[in-house]
């Protein structure tokens, strides 16, 4: 690993100004991408800028109708909230598939959604839910927030502070995860909210993306089974030694299916 | 660069130190303290022979800087027995041969602990995902899980 300096600031203004302040700083989450990816020597920052202690961006809270997840709130956290199991419950089974019992205790939805890996999870859960992205300066839709591969909308100096998502009962997340990584080779999140079906697909293509074929077909009819001669467009979608692009079409197909029946079955 | 100085408890022993901030916390466990139960196996996060509790919760100490533990309470494998009794998990790893070559085993028990704490009852499978992230090349699981479920029987907290 190369050196850096670290700080630790206990507010969102002072985490900003570190960040302006030093050459290459990065903002440090819950560090499970992070420090692998300094440890490779992948990434050379001149400071890391940790979030941990700023109180701010922990916590989760619900509204009438929606539910803020802190920008720093562990998968861990996530998953055993008893607020989102009430009111969100697929939010909360996402998290508790996230890597590992241990990976979940450190790995943050912040932390996650600003690296934007083309598997992570929970970007499929923002754009199925269109959630909103709360920043120190702005709100962004999920739609706007994700801009390619490991690309968000969020500027240099921009910090996560918490994500708002509508309570959403009917809604599931299936995954087939790659044997080894347990990383999604296709993962696909349905939610159902006032009459529109959406469907938001991590790991198949180079970003997330909502699959509009499967919206339309499950907006008419909400069951898996009617998903049985859909075909899904691959024309963007990851070939590698894992799976080619028409196999992750088939995967993303079932997953599909699965996360419906599942949502129905709530 | 600038070092760090920090205070953490181990082990219910506290430690006032100065750091690198690019310092693994496995590195300070082992090197710093010389407590070298914590293995280092994969340094990915993936095999589970590093894991420590930090205030409480099985985390992975090969991907953790030694600063961000500044201010909290570490336990290790060490510090599991007292008074030179085994912690009834470690007992149990023993009495079921949760273990061959012992490497993953600290890590394990770890583990172990830390799914008993939340989960006082846990079913097969929630024993078998909890382990998920800790990786062993010899016993198959099948044992770990039987040492694991009769810790559970046990009543070990």
């Amino acid at each position: 690993m190369h050196a850096f300096d670290y700080h630790a600031p206990t507010t969102i203004e002072a985490a900003i100004a570190q960040l302006q302040q030093s050459d290459e700083a990065q903002l440090l989450a819950g560090g499970m991408t992070l420090l692998p990816t300094l440890k490779q020597r992948l990434a050379a920052p001149s400071d890391l800028v940790d979030l941990s202690a700023i109180a701010a961006l922990h916590g989760i809270d619900a509204s009438a109708d929606a539910i803020r997840v802190g920008a720093m709130a562990t998968h861990a956290s996530v998953a055993q909230s008893a607020l989102v199991r009430e009111h969100l419950p697929a939010l909360a089974e996402l998290a508790h598939g996230i890597g590992d019992a241990q990976v979940r205790h450190r790995g943050t939805l912040g932390g996650s959604i600003a690296n934007n890996d083309p598997a992570a999870d929970y970007p499929a859960a923002l754009v199925a839910l269109q959630a909103v992205v709360h920043t120190d300066r702005r709100e962004i839709s999920a739609a706007d927030f994700f801009s390619g591969m490991f690309e968000t909308a969020l500027a240099d100096d921009e910090l996560i502070t918490a994500v708002v998502f509508p309570k959403c009962i009917t809604a599931a997340y299936a995954k087939f995860p790659n044997p080894a990584s347990g990383y999604a080779m296709a993962g696909v999140f349905v939610a159902r909210l006032g009459g529109q079906v959406r469907v938001g697909v991590t790991g198949a293509a180079a970003c997330v993306y909502r699959e509009s074929t499967l919206e339309q077909r499950l907006t008419a009819r909400f069951e898996g089974i009617a998903l049985d001669d859909v075909e899904v467009s691959t024309e963007d979608f990851n070939e590698d030694l894992h799976a080619d692009a028409a196999y992750r079409g088939q995967l993303v197909r079932v997953m599909a299916a699965r996360a419906v029946d599942q949502a129905r079955s709530r | 660069m600038m070092t760090k100085t920090i205070t953490l408890t181990v082990n219910g022993t506290e430690h006032t130190v100065d750091v690198e901030p690019r310092m693994l916390l496995v590195e300070f466990l082992r090197e710093q303290l010389t407590l070298t139960g914590t293995h280092v196996g994969c340094e990915t996060s993936q095999c589970g022979a590093c894991v420590v509790h930090l205030d409480g919760r099985s985390i992975k100490s090969c991907t953790l800087l030694a600063v961000q533990a500044d201010g909290t309470h570490v336990t290790t494998i060490e510090g599991l027995a007292k008074d030179g009794q085994l912690h009834p998990v470690q007992a149990m790893f023993k009495e079921h041969h949760g273990l061959q070559c012992g490497f993953c085993t600290p890590g394990m028990i770890m583990s172990a602990v830390d799914l008993l704490q939340q989960h006082p009852d846990p079913s097969d499978s929630d024993i078998r995902e909890w382990l998920d992230g800790n990786l062993c090349r010899c016993t198959g699981y099948q044992y770990i899980v039987n040492a694991v479920r009769a810790a559970a029987k046990a009543g070990i907290r």
